[in-house]
């Protein structure tokens, strides 16, 4: 009895493991994948900055 | 009984700790390899936003990029176009490759790729034009 259920506590802990170590992690993958995005994009909080700046007209 | 208690709590307490570690995880992105492969696709921007603004080249649904009006291209940058976007291809290639290598999972890379090929539409510009599942559209 008692060494059925230490076999059945391993096997479960191991499960776990195996289980939790194939999930993709969705949210740290996007979370670079904006970080790079915005690398290679020039983009500053997710806006572009523009290439050429607009004329400031003189004030008075 | 007092075993069948403790027991219940390794397991427990090994399942909150193995679960919180992966919640926490981030993707290494850093590497040298990815760094190098940043920046030279951070170089060719220069050259392609033009043509993305002009509808000439558009964001394909696997991550990629493709030629989708050809004669969108002005006469001067007709003859590279071509080699243009095959080259951002190829490191747009070898970047979701690389990301899934360095964080020791290769099996990752395809769904690297999805995840940029979402969020590449996602920060497009106004204007720019990507694939759905209809064909193209206009940002």
């Amino acid at each position: 009895m008692k060494k059925s259920l230490s076999v059945l506590v391993l096997m479960s802990m191991l499960a776990a493991c195996v289980t939790i170590n194939i999930y993709f992690p969705a949210a740290a993958a996007e979370k670079a994948a904006d970080k790079i995005i915005d690398d290679v994009w020039q983009l500053k909080d997710g806006v572009p900055v523009p290439a050429v700046k607009q004329e400031v007209p003189p004030t008075k | 009984m007092q075993k069948l208690i403790m027991s219940f709590f390794v397991i427990l307490t090994t399942l909150f700790a193995t679960s919180w570690a992966n919640a926490a995880a981030d993707l290494d992105v850093n590497t040298p390899a990815i760094s190098a492969i940043k920046s030279s696709m951070q170089a060719r921007h220069a050259q392609l936003a033009p043509h993305y603004a002009s509808g000439a080249v558009g964001l394909t649904k696997d991550g990629l990029i493709a030629v989708r009006d050809a004669t969108a291209v002005p006469l001067k940058d007709r003859q590279g176009i071509n080699a243009l976007v095959a080259a951002e291809n190829s490191d747009r290639n070898a970047l979701y490759k690389e990301i899934a290598a360095g964080n020791g999972h290769v099996e990752w890379e395809g769904e690297i790729r999805n995840t940029f090929a979402q969020r590449w539409i996602q920060k497009a510009q106004a204007g720019w034009w990507y694939q759905d599942a209809n064909g193209w559209t206009k940002r």
